[in-house]
């Protein structure tokens, strides 16, 4: 109910915020007033029109938007202790800079002057006093830590699977997506493994993080609070391509979007269509279609070119070399990315058909 | 009745008289030396070269960071400059750096005694870091490393790139910790002189004493981690790699139970020169003497309970969570304390704004940005959006650059006289610590902002909306760069050609400045006299020598020395 009133009340503004800020961007200095709720600061969805996915939010200077209902008061209590901060530090510096002009030696202040080199009454107040502010913090960290950690009864859950460099999501009816879907108001719990190292699943917009670790599942959840485009992060260094780990996060605003987005059915699609999405899906992280060098090599132009291995000899990249690379990739190693490939094998992972579909995506990169 | 000296002899200039320098000479009188002066300079050469052979790296990474595509790094290259400029920096140069460098040569002094208790193990010391950061290099030319400095696994058990060298090197250099602690632990427990107890030491030593536990106690925690992981990518035995029913996580436990109370040897040495220049540079006991004697042992001993704040995004349980949240904010206090105490000590003082006072004031400001930041990440729900974002980074470079590498070029201004007995130039030392600063904050401030904007860490190309705040960090970094080249060229310069100096030129009153410029071999040739080390009264200039001479010094008939406690002789 109240989510709604919000979500309602968002949209309402939602053209205004965008204009703002802009302008909030420019001057680098817009301030959130403390205690704000989403309704009043996080302003409106900027749902950003389709044909322009990338559009930034800027939010206020300190953090992007805020897109999950704990994001306020993440950010409610960052400003908390920033002004507490900013207070003490003033303090500080102002006692510094005055003690240095008013004492400092110059004719007619040669000496220091007499004063006390202790006063334990000062000093014990001036450790303890301070410790109730750090008291407060702690336990206002906490609760909010609770809030980010405990997931809803009857989230809607979403599995993701984490390797060098990719994301794979899974939605409960077992869509694969490149993308992670959400609908807004909508609570989500993410469930999550990782097929190799590290990684750590990071949206700034929802002011939520955690680390995927091989070998256990970790868990985490979030309300979007706000319908768009957001940008998902590996935090935590992978390898290569970490800084390319990253996927969009939509937010939709009903489940029929989410559906239409997250269905995917082969059979509506030509091959190379299919090829594509599993190359965004398994591959991107590694294999770029515009020429640059990831961790592996380009797609760009790939296919019926001839490629020396490390052993020296010439190879056709035709489909029985592509099979084999995906299939068993420590078999032949491209010249260059020895001595062991980094690419893991796709067995199991891929059917025959699937594997056909990215030979004629492929294909297609000239 | 006063003590009748040659004050020439024992408190001029030395430089053409007998002193540490010319006490022999040839390579290898340095080479085996036992002296803890020259081991103390030798250090000091080392960590210097690691400083500018890390500092290259970082200004590599920022020029690459300029825009948010490529520039001329790839992202593997990238990766394995972060990791180096990393690993050297804080294994070959901040940690060594205070104690090592400073501390060899002043603690004996500060005691009045010859050397430290073991000179031989200290010239182990020395030699196992120049092996250590050996390995270090070695792993450049050997295909590079690019794991990070944290070595964390599993990805460090699979990467191809020289993990086995670099262990081995941050182990050697592990050792070469210990060995420094220990010698310093047993030099202040065996070595002070009667009548200087615990409470009439000068506060460097407190400092330097609590960071021997600290190297003692966790360092070698940091070897067996660095063996289990040798042994895990060797052998494959199951500790650390989950593909064979080890813990990923469990690394990280073994890792920060070392480098957090780490983080205490790096920046306690710091608070401990910062403790003096500011009560020598303001002519003013230091205040709250004992607050900051204690709140030392406390960071140190409080710092062992907190390793798990680096892992609160790991998938730990939610209960210790919580409690490391709250033991770090414990540790809050006793730094809150010691600048409140510094800021106490130049009330009513007569502050000289000479480039040691410049550098320790710098230290308080960036020193208080850096723990105030810590509050941030302290704090749980706000460190679930920051931790391992730009904000971290900004954090720990602000107390580790702007509080350790500001105090020990504070502490090297303070010292040099004594160590060379030759000034420097105060304006050009001026210049090059407001470059250092202005530079300083230039770099960092911005990533504050780019952290809590979402801007992760270790990303060799980002989203271009954080491009501006990379740009100010990039050009900050060569202005910081630049700060640092002129100071140690404004000291390279006067060690060689600066006006000659005599024993105490500032007046202070701990024993070490009781000698020559530079020291004689022997550190003192008659009995020093013991005083308090923040009772500047004590000392009183003598016009011949134009330098500061403890009264019991003075001619008898000139001034009426007072009675002499019996345990000060
Ligand atoms: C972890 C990174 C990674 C991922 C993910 C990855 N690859 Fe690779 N790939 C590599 C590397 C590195 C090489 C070069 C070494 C080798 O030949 O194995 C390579 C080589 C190849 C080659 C041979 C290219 C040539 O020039 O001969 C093909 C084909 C290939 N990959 C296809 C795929 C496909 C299809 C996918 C997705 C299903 C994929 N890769 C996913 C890293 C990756
Ligand atoms: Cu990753
Ligand atoms: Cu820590």
């Amino acid at each position: 109910m109240v989510n709604q009133l919000f979500s309602l009340i968002a949209q309402a503004t939602g053209g205004q915020e965008k204009t703002e800020q802009a302008g909030a961007d420019k001057s680098a200095g817009a301030e959130v007033p403390l205690g704000s709720t989403p309704a009043d600061s996080a302003g409106g969805p900027t749902a950003p029109a389709p044909s322009d996915p990338y559009e930034y939010s800027y939010g206020d200077y300190w953090f992007p938007e805020r897109a999950s209902d704990f994001a306020a008061e993440v950010d409610w209590l960052f400003y908390f202790i920033f002004w507490v901060c900013v207070i003490f530090f003033a303090i500080i510096v102002a006692v510094m800079v005055g003690f240095v002009i008013k004492y400092r030696k110059r004719p007619g202040h040669m000496a220091p002057l007499p004063s006390p080199s202790h006063n334990t009454k000062l000093e014990i107040l001036w450790s303890v006093l301070p410790s109730f502010l750090l008291v407060f913090m702690f336990v206002a960290g906490a609760s909010g830590y609770f809030k980010q950690r405990i997931v809803p009864e009857g989230a809607y859950e979403t599995h993701i699977e984490a390797s060098q460099f990719n994301w794979q999501f899974t939605t409960e009816r077992g869509d694969i997506t490149e993308d992670l879907h959400m609908v807004v108001n909508e609570p989500f719990k993410l469930t999550m493994e990782s097929r190799d190292v590290l990684h750590s699943w990071f949206v700034p917009a929802f002011r939520q993080k955690m680390d995927v670790v091989p070998g256990r599942y970790s868990e985490v959840w979030v309300k979007p609070t706000k319908i768009g485009i957001f940008r998902l992060y590996c935090a935590e260094y992978c390898g290569d391509g970490h800084s390319l780990m990253k996927r969009n996060v939509i937010v939709h605003e009903s489940w029929d979007d989410f559906n239409k987005a997250t269905i995917w059915k082969d059979e509506e699609h030509t091959p190379e269509e299919n090829g594509q999405r599993l190359y965004k899906i398994n591959c991107a992280g590694c294999h770029s279609i515009d020429g640059s060098v990831k961790t592996g090599p380009s797609f760009l132009g790939k296919y019926g070119s001839d490629e020396p291995l490390t052993t020296g000899a010439m190879q056709t990249v035709d489909d029985n070399y592509i099979i084999s690379s995906i299939l068993e990739p420590q078999k032949d190693i491209v010249e260059g990315y020895g001595p062991r490939s980094q690419m893991p094998t796709f067995k199991g992972k891929l059917s025959p058909k699937q594997i056909r579909y990215i030979i004629a995506y492929m294909k297609t990169l000239k | 009745m006063g003590i009748a000296v040659d004050r020439t002899k024992t408190f001029g200039n030395a430089i053409d008289g007998d002193n540490y320098l010319n006490a022999s000479s040839g390579i290898k009188s340095w080479m085996f030396t036992l002296d803890h002066k020259r081991i103390g300079v030798m250090y000091l050469i080392g960590v210097t070269f690691a400083l500018f052979l890390a500092g290259i790296f970082a200004l590599v990474l920022r020029s690459e960071l300029f825009t948010a595509n490529k520039m001329f790094l790839t992202e593997a290259q990238y990766n394995q400059m972060f990791t180096l400029h990393g690993a050297v920096m804080v294994f070959a140069f901040i940690i060594p750096s205070i104690p090592a460098a400073l501390g060899n040569f002043v603690l004996p002094m500060m005691l009045g005694v010859k050397d430290v208790a073991f000179p031989r193990l200290n010239l182990c010391s020395f030699y196992l870091w120049v092996i250590g950061t050996l390995f270090l290099m070695l792993t450049l030319m050997m295909g590079g490393l690019d794991t990070g400095w944290t070595f964390y696994t599993p990805y460090s058990l699979k990467t191809n790139t020289g993990v086995i060298f670099a262990t081995f090197g941050a182990f050697v250099l592990g050792f070469s910790s210990i060995f420094t602690g220990l010698n310093f632990l047993v030099t202040i427990n065996t070595m002070r002189p009667p009548g200087m107890t615990w409470f009439k030491m000068p506060l460097f030593l407190w400092s330097l004493y609590a960071t021997s536990i600290i190297q003692i106690l966790a360092t070698p925690v940091l070897g067996i981690t660095l063996l289990l992981l040798l042994a895990e990518r060797i052998m494959q035995i199951g500790i650390f790699n989950p593909a064979y029913g080890g813990d990923p996580v469990l690394f990280q436990h073994f890792f920060w139970f070392y480098s957090h109370p780490a983080v205490y040897i790096m920046i306690l040495p710091g608070m401990g020169v910062i403790s003096e220049l500011i009560s020598v540079h303001s002519r003013k006991k230091i205040f709250g003497y004992s607050f900051i004697a204690f709140s030392s042992v406390a960071i140190a001993l409080l710092g062992f309970l907190v390793w798990g704040h680096h892992m609160f995004t790991s998938g730990q349980s939610a209960l210790v969570t919580i409690i490391f949240s709250a033991i770090t904010f414990t540790v809050a206090v006793p730094s809150a304390v010691k600048v409140f105490n510094w800021l106490a000590t130049m009330y009513k003082g007569c502050i000289s704004l000479t480039t040691p006072m410049c550098y320790a004031l710098s230290f308080i400001f960036l020193f208080g940005i850096g723990g105030l930041t810590g509050l941030f990440l302290g704090t749980l729900s706000t460190d679930i959006h920051l931790h391992d974002t730009y904000f971290v980074v900004a954090h720990f470079h602000f107390v580790m650059v702007g509080g350790t590498l500001t105090a020990l070029l504070g502490g090297l201004f303070h010292w040099w006289p004594k160590m060379f007995g030759r000034m420097y130039n105060e304006f050009v030392g001026r210049i090059g610590c407001f470059l250092v600063f202005a530079g300083f904050n230039l770099t960092f401030f911005p990533q504050f902002v780019m952290g809590s904007r979402g801007m992760p860490r270790r990303y060799a190309r980002y989203d271009p909306e954080f491009e501006i705040f990379h740009q100010w960090s990039t050009f900050g970094a060569f202005v910081l760069g630049i700060g640092i080249l002129i100071s140690f060229v404004c000291l390279a310069y006067a060690a060689f050609k600066g006006p000659r100096c005599a024993g105490n030129p500032w007046g202070a009153s701990s024993l070490e400045w009781q000698s020559s410029s530079p020291p004689d071999f022997h550190n003192f040739v008659h009995n020093v006299a013991l005083c308090d080390p923040y009772d500047f009264s004590t000392q009183e200039l003598d016009e011949e020598l134009d330098t500061f001479v403890h009264r019991e010094f003075m001619e008898p008939e000139e001034k009426p020395v007072p009675e002499v406690e019996p345990q000060h002789t």
